[in-house]
This record gives C-alpha cells, sequence and structure tokens, in this order.
C-alpha cells in the first residue's frame, strides 16, 4: 500500500480513535504484563548485589524508570497540548488530559521511592536538593494541570488553559534533567551514559526492561482512559448511543 | 540465583522494608489505578444506556 494513501487524519477524530484505542490496549496491556514479569525477575533474581549499597540498590528498578516515565510524559502530554492549541484538533486536548493522571502518579512514585531509599543511603526521607526540588514541581505542575481542568465547565476552553499550563511547565524537565550536572547534589549523577555505564549490564538491562514495561503501562492507561474522556464528552452524539448499545 | 533461602530473600540484606515498601506501593498504585479506570467506564456506560433507555421510554 502506498503510504500516501493512508488516511492519517482519520483517527484524528474522536469517533475513529475511540474504536483504534479499544483494538491497540490488550495488545499494550499483554506488553506491559510480559516486560514487568521479565523485569521484577531481572530485578530480584538476576542483577547481582550492588558493592557499596548491598540489597537496598533494589529501589533503583522502580525508582528510575518511574522518574524517566514522569518526566517522558509530561513532554508526551505537553506535545500533544500544543499540537491541540496549534491545529485545533479535540482529540490532542482529550489525550494530554488522559495522560495527566498517569504522569502525576509516576511523579508521586518517583519522589517516594527515592525518599524510601534516600533514608537508608543518605540518613534522611527528603533533601531540598535541586532534583528533589525540581521533581516535587513536576508533581505540582501535573496536579495544577488536573485542578485546571476540573475548574473549567467548558472542556474545549478548559484544553486551551491546560494547554498553556503545560507547555509553559516544559521549561522544568531540562532542569530535573540537568540537576545532577549543573548544581552540586546530594543525588547521584546518571546511570546511564551512552559512552559509559557506571553499572553491571545485568543491571542496566533490568532497569531498561522495567522502563519499557511502565512505558507500556502507560500507554495502556492512556489508551482507556481517552476512551472514557471520549465518551463523555461525545455522549450526545448518534455514535456513542450506537457504541453503548 | 542471587539467593540461599527464602527468608535471605525476604530480609533483602537488612533493607527488606524499604525495597518492599517502593515496590508494594508502586504495584498498589498501579492496581488503584487501572480499578479506577475500569469503574470510570463502568459508570459512564452505565449512565448512558440509562439515558438511551429513558430517551426510548420517552419517544
Amino acid at each position: 500500500m502506498n503510504i500516501r494513501e493512508i488516511h492519517w487524519f482519520k483517527f484524528a477524530s474522536p469517533q475513529n480513535f475511540y474504536y483504534l484505542a479499544g483494538r491497540m490496549l490488550p495488545w499494550f496491556v499483554a506488553l506491559a504484563t510480559l516486560l514487568a514479569a521479565a523485569g521484577l525477575w531481572i530485578s530480584f533474581f538476576v542483577a547481582p548485589v550492588d558493592a557499596q549499597q548491598g540489597q537496598g540498590y533494589r529501589i533503583i528498578f522502580v525508582h528510575v524508570p518511574a522518574s524517566q516515565m514522569a518526566m517522558f510524559i509530561y513532554l508526551v502530554m505537553a506535545s500533544w497540548a500544543g499540537f491541540g492549541l496549534a491545529f485545533n484538533t479535540r482529540l490532542s486536548g482529550m489525550m494530554a488530559s488522559a495522560l495527566a493522571p498517569t504522569g502525576a502518579l509516576f511523579a508521586f512514585l518517583s519522589l517516594v521511592t527515592g525518599a524510601v531509599w534516600g533514608k537508608p543511603m543518605w540518613g534522611a526521607w527528603w533533601v531540598w536538593d535541586a532534583r528533589l526540588t525540581s521533581t516535587l514541581i513536576l508533581l505540582f505542575l501535573y496536579l495544577g494541570f488536573l485542578a485546571l481542568q476540573s475548574s473549567i465547565d467548558d472542556p474545549r476552553r478548559a484544553d486551551k488553559a491546560c494547554a498553556v499550563l503545560a507547555l509553559v511547565g516544559v521549561v522544568n524537565v531540562p532542569i530535573i534533567y540537568f540537576s545532577v550536572k549543573w548544581w552540586n547534589t546530594l543525588h547521584q549523577g546518571a546511570s546511564v551514559s551512552l559512552t559509559k555505564s557506571a553499572m553491571a549490564s545485568t543491571m542496566l538491562a533490568g532497569m531498561l526492561i522495567m522502563l519499557f514495561a511502565f512505558w507500556m503501562y502507560a500507554i495502556a492507561m492512556a489508551l482507556s482512559r481517552v476512551r472514557n474522556i471520549i465518551l463523555e464528552r461525545e455522549r450526545h452524539t448518534e455514535w456513542v448511543k450506537y457504541a453503548v448499545e | 540465583m542471587q539467593w540461599n533461602s527464602v527468608s535471605e530473600f525476604f530480609a533483602m540484606g537488612g533493607y527488606a522494608l524499604y525495597v518492599w515498601g517502593s515496590f508494594g506501593l508502586t504495584a498498589a498504585v498501579m492496581i488503584i489505578e487501572v480499578l479506577t479506570v475500569r469503574k470510570q467506564r463502568h459508570d459512564i456506560l452505565r449512565n448512558l444506556r440509562q439515558e438511551l433507555q429513558s430517551e426510548i421510554t420517552r419517544s
């Protein structure tokens, strides 16, 4: 099939995307489950004990993927929001609102698992360190997005206001990412780099597989939540009546 | 295999509370999120069907 024959904008309509998301959902659920099972197996049974932190370092297998997903989901959410502002497509705002709760939960998990890791290793649950503080701001940005969304009754106006908030907040993501380089912090530097890696290869593999598992989970959650949002917002259309029968 | 016994596995080298706490919390948050979205879908579908039903009986 010629690539130009595919009607790309066909799936920008909420109706078509509702069915497409429903068909994609089981695949992402299956992938997330399989990857999580493999990732957990490596996290607990394959990856060796850490020389400095003993078995306590195993928190890394949830902490790092959760933190990276919190940042990545924010970027995806802001992209959808920006796309919605630029092209005025209804689905974009719905996707942004479908991603926000999952992103907020990952930011929350990042902070809590970080605190639980910090207590035995640093001796403190929390320090006002650049990386921790900027991650806390990320959580507040997500919560602000959700609060703004629910405070405006007209969903199209809410989408626009939230899109502006999401785009302004994007500046925080590189601050989180580079915080360990720009400031002198207690938080350790990047565990993964392209040139040299500071970890054993099985540790790295476990972390990446957990990251992919979280990624698939986030896609599955966004798809199932956007289906709910589509049904609610399109409730007075004929196709929804037909779909729920 | 990294462990000699089941109790050693659960003890996590003395970090049991921290390691199991963080994995447990992550799992709990994910399960709650899945259940919340599922319940939301259930409620929306029920409301829509009720609306549809009342429309049919009125006409």
